[in-house]
């Protein structure tokens, strides 16, 4: 392997990798404040993408964006107020099974509004064939904006949650649910946020995707079982994790199209979804103790 | 050998030492009694003893076999029943179902067999159920055994629990706080009841933290404080000990 | 006993369905009458697993197509190119193989639908039970991830693989001859025998399901649904149960999957993807998870509706719906909702038939 190709297939790591990362936090994020694994995760970034797209018809691209964000957000909240706040107490069975109802038929309602076309947003800059030379490889300035706004997003995220007193608040409902509703803080109010931030940055992840990777109805499911295996191979609620395994599963399938064929590649990434779950289920980051603690 | 001997049992969570070095032994016919306040690591003791969790260090020996190690389901083949201090019962089964479970070690249908009918499980099947009744009576519970077991009343899934646990055949019984969450007038009808099963020739070893039901009922006391054993002793003589008046009454 | 005779009403109905299609001219129903009842054995089994060992499994049509697709390919693919070989040469001499000639005259060596149906069954056995010791020992969500994960790894395969025929999946499967003159294949004139076979097949799936339940195993596995720890404690070894439950069950829907494979001369890898796996969670959802009768019935009745094409495009969306509705509103299944009562008398009624906790 050249060293042009190599640098060529880890920045492709790399790019799909921080995507994986991102839906692994939207994961995270839900998971903490509620306990439960929202398997529509991956429809936040399918909505995303495809809003944009449609919008792009009457407004500019960052406008676009901006209001697809804000539009999948809205579905975000309003999936938490229809669905979920109202029940007490249920069961993760039941939880689970409510999750890929939605999942569902989000996927339904896209493909009845969008149909089963494949459609993209344009290139951010430039086109699909301008490159940049990086270490001799070139690569498409796409790149840099996926990985970017990823980082980005990862750090906001991080202050977010460390400086403000609302961030503050949902950390308290994520630690103690009772305890937090007992010093005063609406947990259910914190519920419903967790799912507003975690369907906007899945749908900013859709969006700076969507020229690269394209957005098409059904991409939901894939990315979401691929964001949970990053999410678990993390440690699941832990975001530094969830990034650092991103990367590595990113990077890995990266590498594996070399030595198997694409069409496998799915079933490489599921697999070592597998593994980690029989072998380590509390992540490769996370410690035995504290993955035993959280309830399942 | 002693019918069920632990030796230098211990339990640590983390820094927390929930178990230290306990040994104790049950000697067969007994009622033998584990006291002592909140969290002096009763419960953990007990969940040792029957599997559920493994120990840090030390051993359990029952007849002559050692349960360090093996599993729940595998302690109870060994004649060894349970119960728990709050309830758990199979929802969604009736009394008599939920006692029906406990015949599992003393019967062998396995999955083809039930689902073909085999006429052998034919026999097996009545005799479950017999002998599931048959104990409910026992218990003075047979009027409900066609009742959802959850929805029955506290006291009377106690009982059903009990039902359930002596449907194994066991030759040692854990009462795991049996007067939890009982009036003072139930708790006397359970130490009657477990009295009653000691004569049935099972031994007993019991947690609790109702000092006149132990006081009453038991031949022989252990007590536990911090997860230390600081006395065992008859009751009358746990009940002069000046340590165990210090740990229940306070210092002077 | 008493379980034939809680059957008898079902086969009276399922004779009368017949009865009624053919005095109104309306046979076409028959067909599928026949492929609901072949997706309805799969559900029963599924109904065991969750319903009553408590353990979701999103990867069932994953064991449907693995009996499905092994019998299609068994049956289909010539062996002539491998006829040196010493494992076609044992097959040979031991009569399990059919030689004849395709479609455009060329010479097949394929397997006999029998062996093949005995080697696909068995096959997606030991899967179930290679993925099932791993996977049993997780909970929740990493259940029903794991799960999910088998079924696409499955989807993904039949996607992949020349031999499974890619995204076309495997047509001109043959006939499957179970007896001399009694055969399971899509035939015009096999109409009605075939919706029999289907049924027959179907009850006595039923009947040997609610044998299970009512039994020795069925209590021990309600037991593990309603406390494991409980159940264990009183000596049932959950870790084998959870194991052969599962196993249990991939065996029914492989059975279904080998039988719907025949019945409709193909395969394509629309069988192994998740929505199926969804949809036959969402069908056991309504029935009641723990109510095999509320599981069959709705079996019927749904995927009847759905291969009529009454749903038009929105049938996963209905799917979808449905589990939602149902989980939100009524976690025990629409039979619990009043007119179970007198649903149950309807159908001959079963004092195993309980509302699980979900």
């Amino acid at each position: 392997m050249t060293t042009e190709l190599f640098i060529q297939y880890l920045l492709a790591g790399i790019t799909y990798g921080s995507i994986y990362a991102i839906v692994a936090i939207g994961f995270n994020i839900i998971y903490n404040t509620t306990g439960i694994i929202n398997f529509a995760q991956g429809e936040f970034v399918m909505f995303g993408g495809m809003i944009a797209i449609s919008l792009l018809q009457f407004m500019p691209l960052p406008l676009a964006i901006l209001l697809a964000v804000v539009l999948t957000m809205l579905i975000g909240a309003l999936i938490e107020i229809c669905f979920i706040r109202w029940l007490k107490s249920p069961s993760v069975l039941r939880m689970i099974i409510i999750t890929i109802g939605i999942s569902i038929l989000s996927r339904e309602v896209a493909v009845h509004v969008w149909g089963e076309s494949i459609r993209s947003l344009p290139y951010f800059v430039g086109n699909e064939i301008t490159s940049i030379p990086i270490l001799g490889a070139r690569i498409s300035p796409q790149v840099l904006w996926v990985v970017a706004v990823s980082g980005l997003m990862v750090v906001c995220l991080g202050v977010f949650f460390k400086t403000t007193s609302v961030g503050r608040e949902m950390r308290a409902c994520a630690s103690n649910r009772k305890a937090a509703t007992l010093c005063g803080i609406n947990a259910e109010n914190m519920v419903t946020l967790s799912f507003v931030l975690s369907a906007g940055i899945g749908a900013l992840a859709g969006c700076v995707m969507s020229p690269i990777t394209y957005s098409q109805y059904d991409m939901g499911t894939g990315l979401a079982i691929k964001g949970f295996t990053v999410a678990i191979l993390g440690g699941l609620g832990s975001s530094g994790g969830a990034v650092a395994a991103g990367l590595l599963l990113g990077i890995i399938e990266a590498f594996s199209v070399s030595v198997v064929p694409l069409a496998f590649q799915d079933a490489i990434s599921i697999s070592i979804l597998l593994i980690i779950l029989f072998v380590r289920p509390q992540g490769l980051f996370g410690s035995k103790e504290a993955a035993g603690l959280k309830e399942f | 050998m002693a019918f069920l001997e632990i030796k230098q049992l211990h339990k640590r969570f983390g820094g927390l030492h929930a178990v230290k070095d306990v040994s104790f032994q049950v000697e067969p016919g007994q009622i033998k009694a584990v006291i002592g306040p909140n969290g002096a690591g009763k419960t953990t003791l007990f969940n040792m003893i029957s599997g559920t969790f493994p120990a840090t260090s030390g051993s359990v020996t029952f007849q002559g076999r050692e349960l360090l190690g093996k599993k729940p389901f595998q302690v109870a083949t060994l004649g060894m029943a349970r119960t728990y201090q709050n309830i758990k019962m199979f929802s969604g089964m009736t009394a008599l179902e939920n006692v029906m479970v406990g015949r599992h070690v003393q019967s062998n249908a396995g999955f083809l067999a039930s689902m073909f009918r085999m006429p052998r499980t034919w026999k097996e099947e009545r005799d479950i159920r017999d002998k599931s009744m048959e104990l409910l009576g026992l218990l003075e519970i047979e009027e409900h055994a066609h009742i959802d077991a959850a929805s029955l009343a506290f006291g009377q899934q106690r009982a059903v629990e009990l039902a359930r646990a002596l449907a194994m055949e066991p030759t040692l019984l854990l009462l795991d706080e049996p007067a939890a969450g009982l009036n003072i007038y139930e708790t006397a009808e359970v130490g009657r009841l477990i009295t009653k099963i000691r004569d049935l020739g099972i031994t007993v070893l019991l947690v609790e933290h109702d000092m006149s039901l132990v006081m009453d009922i038991s031949d022989e006391i252990v007590v536990l404080c911090f997860g230390e054993k600081i006395a065992e002793d008859v009751p009358t003589a746990i009940q002069q000990d000046p340590e165990v008046i210090k740990i229940y009454l306070g210092e002077e | 006993m008493k379980k034939l005779l809680s059957i008898l009403p079902l086969l009276a109905v399922v004779i009368g369905v017949h009865l009624l299609t053919s005095a109104t001219d309306t046979m076409y129903y028959l067909t599928q009458m026949t492929m609901s009842a072949y997706y309805s054995l799969l559900i029963i089994g599924l109904c065991v697993l969750m319903g009553y060992a408590g353990q979701i499994s999103l990867g069932h049509a994953g064991f449907f197509a693995i009996g499905g697709y092994l019998s299609a390919a068994l049956t289909t693919r010539s062996l002539i190119p491998y006829q040196g070989t010493t494992l076609v040469s044992l097959l040979d001499s031991a009569g399990l193989l059919l030689s004849g000639h395709d479609l455009y005259g060329e010479a097949l060596l394929v397997v006999t639908p029998w062996a093949a149906c005995i080697i696909a069954v068995l096959t997606a056995a030991c899967i179930a039970v290679v993925i099932g010791i791993p996977v049993l020992k997780l909970k929740g969500h990493y259940l029903a991830m794991a799960t999910l994960g088998f079924g696409i790894i499955i989807y993904r395969l039949a996607l992949a693989m020349e031999y499974f025929g890619e995204a076309d999946g495997i047509s001109e499967v043959p006939a499957f001859v179970l007896l001399p003159g009694v055969s399971v294949s899509g035939n015009f004139s096999d109409r009605v025998q075939n919706y029999y076979i289907a049924w027959v097949l179907l009850l006595i799936g039923m009947v040997l399901l609610l044998n299970l339940i009512d039994s020795r195993v069925g209590r021990a596995l309600r037991g593990i649904h309603g406390s494991d720890e409980a159940a264990d404690a009183m000596g049932v070894n959950t870790a084998r149960f959870k194991l052969q439950t599962f196993v249990l069950s991939a065996v029914f829907a492989a059975i279904a999957g080998v039988f719907l494979t025949h019945y409709n001369g193909g395969i394509g890898p629309s069988e192994a993807g998740v929505m199926k796996s969804v949809r036959y969670v969402a069908i056991v959802a309504v029935g009641g998870m723990a109510h095999l009768w509320g599981a069959l019935l709705m079996g019927i009745v749904l995927n009847f509706l759905s291969l009529r094409g009454i749903f038009g495009s929105y049938d996963d969306a209905v799917f979808g719906l449905i589990l939602i509705v149902i989980m939100l509103f009524a976690p025990n299944g629409i039979l619990s909702i009043n007119v179970r009562h007198r649903l149950r008398q309807l159908l001959g009624r079963g004092k195993q038939d309980r509302a699980g906790e979900v």
